[in-house]
């Protein structure tokens, strides 16, 4: 049987837990609405960039470039955007579970510590690290797509995916595996609520061949690589944007457990206080009726 | 046949421009190029410099950073790392940053720095160049 001193110890304890949980889901809360609003506001470039592209691949027929190139061998790379902290709920666990089922020839890139830790553990092909801030630069972006194409272009992998966790909604995240290299068809990157897939297909239609200037190798070597930068980016945006998402609610749910936590110890002191005092009136009555 | 063009540009962290326009300027790789409407289909590179847009007789003029351009008959996507109306340029941070740049060059580089410094300051010099030439007026 806890003593009254012990139960008011414990609540104590528990109210200052709260206070950091509830600390930190604020914290997450803004850096969340942030978050979302950069990933939103990269959408436009996005969309443009695949319309583009997406002509561009229908256009020019005679298209190719080391980038579009399939090729027969089966090693695959795979980039795993993980966060860098843990307190975020489910989020890293359910994204390595995904890690962990690329066959074990596997060669792995890694952006953020949770990532590298996770690989580093099970003792997979680590080929690089990296790790990106809380609010992605594109050079950090640039950094990591330009890894993965040299891979690519040396014949070190035939295949390059990345892993990362999609943004839903504040609630949901979900990790994906999207297909970077080769280039193939080419998607629209997501991101933010209510997000609407756009049709890609539709522009330069009934124009015709396009012209380049100054040629066509030129502008699509340096477009294609530009691309894949920008989607590397969009998705170091979304995967933050689920981390902050993810670690608010985990940090509601803790907070909220630590209030429920603190209403019941706290009925609980109240009725040992109570008994206790129920306890000294029979002494002290039974003590007056004693001496009567 | 439309005697307008569709005008779109946007950078990583924004649609900076679109509106419907008669005659677009951009600074293409290969020199300076005019695009009036019912242009033959053409995608290009531009480098860091000026684009005039000319929307109902009156000049409007943008400091735009590297980029691509897409040009159908009827319009003109502008994809750029940097676009910046005349008018919101502030000319001391340009010219802090372009000396913050200069600076940075004289020291040991790695490629990708290089190129990141190489960038920032043509993006500087772009909205310097700009900002004086059109305040004369």
């Amino acid at each position: 049987m806890p003593s009254t001193r012990d139960i008011r110890r414990r609540i104590k304890s528990v109210k200052n837990t709260a206070q950091i949980t509830k600390a930190m889901q604020m914290v997450a809360a803004s850096k969340m609405r942030k978050a979302q609003q950069a990933a939103l506001a990269g959408r436009p470039y996005a969309d443009l960039m695949n319309k583009v592209l997406a002509a561009l691949v229908t256009e020019s027929k005679d298209f190719s470039h080391p980038l579009v190139e399939r090729r027969q061998g089966q090693t695959r790379c795979v980039i795993v955007v993980s966060t860098d902290k843990g307190l975020c709920g489910g989020l890293n666990s359910a994204l390595m579970r995904d890690a962990a089922k690329f066959e074990p020839g596997t060669k792995f890139i890694s952006a953020g510590r949770k990532a590298s830790q996770f690989l580093a553990r099970t003792k997979r092909a680590l080929v690089a690290e990296f790790t990106y801030k809380d609010a992605p630069s594109f050079s950090e972006a640039r950094a990591i797509s330009k890894f993965a194409q040299d891979v690519y272009l040396k014949g070190e992998a035939d295949r390059v995916d990345i892993l990362f966790t999609r943004f839903v909604s504040t609630l949901v995240q979900k990790p994906e595996t999207r297909q970077l290299l080769p280039v193939g068809e080419i998607k629209p990157v997501t991101a933010g609520v209510g997000a609407k897939a756009e049709e890609g297909r539709e522009a330069g239609a009934g124009w015709g061949e396009f012209l380049f200037e100054p040629n066509q190798e030129q502008v699509l070597g340096a477009l294609l690589p530009h691309s894949l930068n920008f989607q590397v980016y969009q998705i170091l945006l979304e995967a933050k944007a689920s981390e902050h998402s993810a670690r608010m609610v985990a940090m509601k749910n803790a907070t909220d457990n630590a209030q429920q936590f603190i209403k019941d110890l706290t009925l609980e002191y109240n009725k040992l206080r109570q008994a206790n005092i129920t306890k000294e009136l029979l002494e002290i009555s039974t003590a007056a009726m004693a001496m009567g | 046949m439309a005697n307008t063009l569709q005008l779109q540009i946007v950078t990583p962290d924004a649609q900076a421009y679109s509106e419907l326009v008669e005659m677009v300027t951009l600074p293409g790789a290969e020199g300076e190029m005019g695009v009036y409407p019912n242009h033959v289909p053409l995608m290009t590179q531009i480098v860091p410099g000026e684009i005039v847009v000319r929307k109902d007789g009156q000049e409007v003029y943008l400091a735009v950073g590297e980029g691509f351009v897409e040009i159908t008959g009827e319009r003109v996507a502008v994809l750029t790392d940097m676009a910046i109306p005349v008018d919101q340029i502030d000319e001391t941070k340009a010219e802090e940053a372009r000396q913050r740049a200069e600076a940075r060059l004289s020291e040991q580089l790695n490629d990708e720095e290089s190129a990141t410094v190489h960038a920032s300051l043509a993006n500087s010099l772009a909205q310097i160049t700009v900002k004086r030439r059109r305040q004369r007026h």
